[in-house]
């Protein structure tokens, strides 16, 4: 078993390789935001926002994914978790900029949300929903969801460098301690950001296993980009030597479990709308159901469920660290989708649903992932690659390695 | 260091090295293997991860019967709900087609776990050879005392073709075991 405090150092090679891989996803980000930003001319502002939110959704869900898997990991350790969590934690931190990137949104939501909008002033439905739904309390909860993710964000991120730097053992409860109401506390904000973000694109139509779908969603994105992540950073010293195939195997059940969770939740929204057979909540089907888009709906079904789930079966694919790769890339891009048709369907007519993309459709989710990845590979050698102060560190490292 | 003897009358199963650590037993193991052993079992108080590895044992039908046992039920409940629905007691639901698959999904999964896991665990118990009233390693007393606390063993049986009483012997104690013992049949 390694020991010796020298082979944790993040290696010169990897450290190169981060920064060339920071530099491209600055420049594809740069240009993918002048393309956003001509789209607007273009395109109109309503369609750039709606692209806005479909590549700010995903991108974003990446980092709040990664956020409640270290809260995951931090209350329930696993040898898994020490090898991705400071993936995770330099994930996480992109949460800051992401956050900031909804002001777009918040500032122009009268251009995509038909209920902060004029024509929604003679709604009935509207006007049942104002409570809620209206746009100051819209702006207070912009705030809270802030201070909330982002307070959760500072704080792991600085109790975990502290946990480094005193090795005390105070700082590992610190985590424990915020980590389990944070997870509660995730699922409760993220189900109401689901709401505000994403349902009331649709002002009429409502589900109540919404944010956990959002939150399954968001859980896979993230750990998709950590496996990836990780089988890159295999390549080089210190992880080289570190990862096992073991490592590998544990990361490859949780996607499995996060791809089944994400079919169980996606399949009983819609077992339960197809039931009750209610005008109010099948709109939401209809839409995606029919012109054009009912192929979307099958691709989610074949590429986010049934291929990855059959893929991710096999033992042997989940150790091989090239196989694991192509199964996270995969998810990712399906994950890409999936937000996709979460949001444009919204605007199709109901009664005469047309698929429609725009190519701003394309280029927003590449812009974010730019802007995103940029922050995420800065952020990744800035401190050591595993938790050196972490109680239980040696005996992940042993996992898989017991002789 | 000496084997432990059984009497020149009763014939022999094997022979059996008792080890410290699990570490040892892989190490072991691994050497039995290496060496051209092929009928030789390991005894562990707890599942060992690397010992199948080690043993070279790649006999994964259990997953292949749990894969079929997983797809007649699957196939199985899927039937069962299309034909009480569509043949035997068609009823229009709400204008619902007559087959409505989604509503026939959770009864498919609930079957194909079911059937699958029955599967799994009962092929696992025939393959492993239980129930097995009677093995001639509880023959050696420390195996009974120890075997399922805290040793760990490593049995060669006799009726290897690479086996000898004597040369066997000697392999084994030259693996650094606690105490090699003759196994009685």
């Amino acid at each position: 078993m390694i020991t010796t405090e020298q082979t944790y150092e993040t290696s010169p090679q990897l450290v190169a390789s981060l920064k060339r891989y920071q530099l491209i996803a600055t420049f594809v980000g740069l240009v993918g935001f002048l393309a956003l930003i001509a789209g607007i001319f273009t395109e109109g502002a309503p369609q750039f926002l709606r692209s806005y939110l479909v590549g700010l959704y995903f991108w974003f869900g990446a980092g709040m994914g990664a956020l409640v898997m270290l809260m995951v990991h931090l209350v329930s350790g696993g040898a898994w978790g020490m090898m991705v969590r400071r993936s995770l934690e330099a994930a996480s931190r992109t949460n800051y900029v992401m956050w900031l990137a909804f002001l777009p949104l918040i500032i122009f939501a009268p251009q995509i949300y038909s209920w902060a909008g004029p024509a929604a002033a003679g709604s009935k439905i509207v006007q049942a929903k104002h409570l809620y739904l209206n746009l100051p309390f819209f702006y207070i909860r912009y705030v809270i969801y802030g201070v909330i993710w982002l307070g959760m964000t500072y704080f792991l991120n600085k109790w975990s460098r502290l946990e480094d730097q005193t090795k005390s053992p105070e700082y590992s409860r610190k985590l424990e301690k915020l980590s389990a109401p944070g997870i509660v506390i995730y699922f409760f904000t993220i189900t109401f950001a689901s709401v505000d973000y994403l349902m009331s694109l649709d002002v009429t139509w409502f589900s109540t296993i919404y944010g956990f779908l959002i939150a399954a969603g968001q859980a896979l994105t993230g750990m998709s980009i950590i496996v990836a992540t990780l089988v890159f950073l295999g390549k080089y010293t210190p992880m080289n030597h570190l990862i096992t195939k073991r490592h590998l195997h544990d990361l490859g059940k949780l996607l499995l479990a996060l791809v089944m969770m994400w079919a169980y939740l996606a399949f009983s929204q819609y077992l339960i709308t197809y039931s009750g057979n209610l005008p109010d909540e099948v709109s939401w089907y209809v839409k995606r159901l029919n012109g054009g888009w009912q192929w979307v709906g099958l691709a989610l079904l074949l590429l986010h469920f049934a291929l990855p789930f059959a893929l991710l079966l096999s033992q042997s694919l989940k150790k091989n660290p090239h196989t694991i790769f192509r199964i996270a890339i995969l998810i990712i891009c399906i994950r890409v989708v999936d937000v996709f048709w979460l949001v444009e369907p919204n605007f199709t007519s109901l009664a005469r649903p047309v698929f429609t993309i725009s190519w701003l459709d394309v280029v927003a989710p590449i812009a974010f992932g730019g802007l995103w990845l940029a922050l995420f590979f800065r952020g990744l050698p800035a401190r050591p690659l595993l938790p050196l102060g972490a109680p239980d560190l040696l005996k992940a490292l042993a996992h898989g390695r017991e002789h | 260091m000496s084997v432990r003897m059984i009497d020149d009358f009763q014939p022999l199963y094997g022979l059996m090295a008792e080890f410290e650590t699990a570490t040892q037993l892989v190490d072991a193991a691994r050497r039995t293997r290496e060496a051209g052993f092929k009928k030789f079992d390991a005894f562990a108080p707890f599942p060992i991860h690397d010992l199948d590895e080690a043993m070279d044992l790649h006999d994964n039908r259990v997953s292949l019967f749990t894969l079929i046992g997983g797809l007649i039920g699957c196939c199985g409940g899927f039937g069962l709900a299309s034909w009480v629905e569509g043949v035997a007691l068609p009823l229009n639901i709400g204008g619902r087609p007559l087959i409505a698959a989604p509503m026939y999904i959770p009864i498919t999964f609930e079957l194909t776990v079911l059937v699958g896991g029955l599967t799994a665990a009962i092929s696992m118990i025939i393959m492993n050879g239980l129930p097995s009233p009677y093995h001639p390693v509880f023959n050696v007393e420390r195996f009974q005392a120890t075997g399922s606390k805290n040793k760990f063993f490593l049995c060669i049986e006799s009726a290897d073709p690479m086996f000898d009483r004597e040369m066997t012997a000697g392999f084994l104690e030259s693996l650094e075991p606690e105490e090699v013992a003759e196994v009685a049949r």
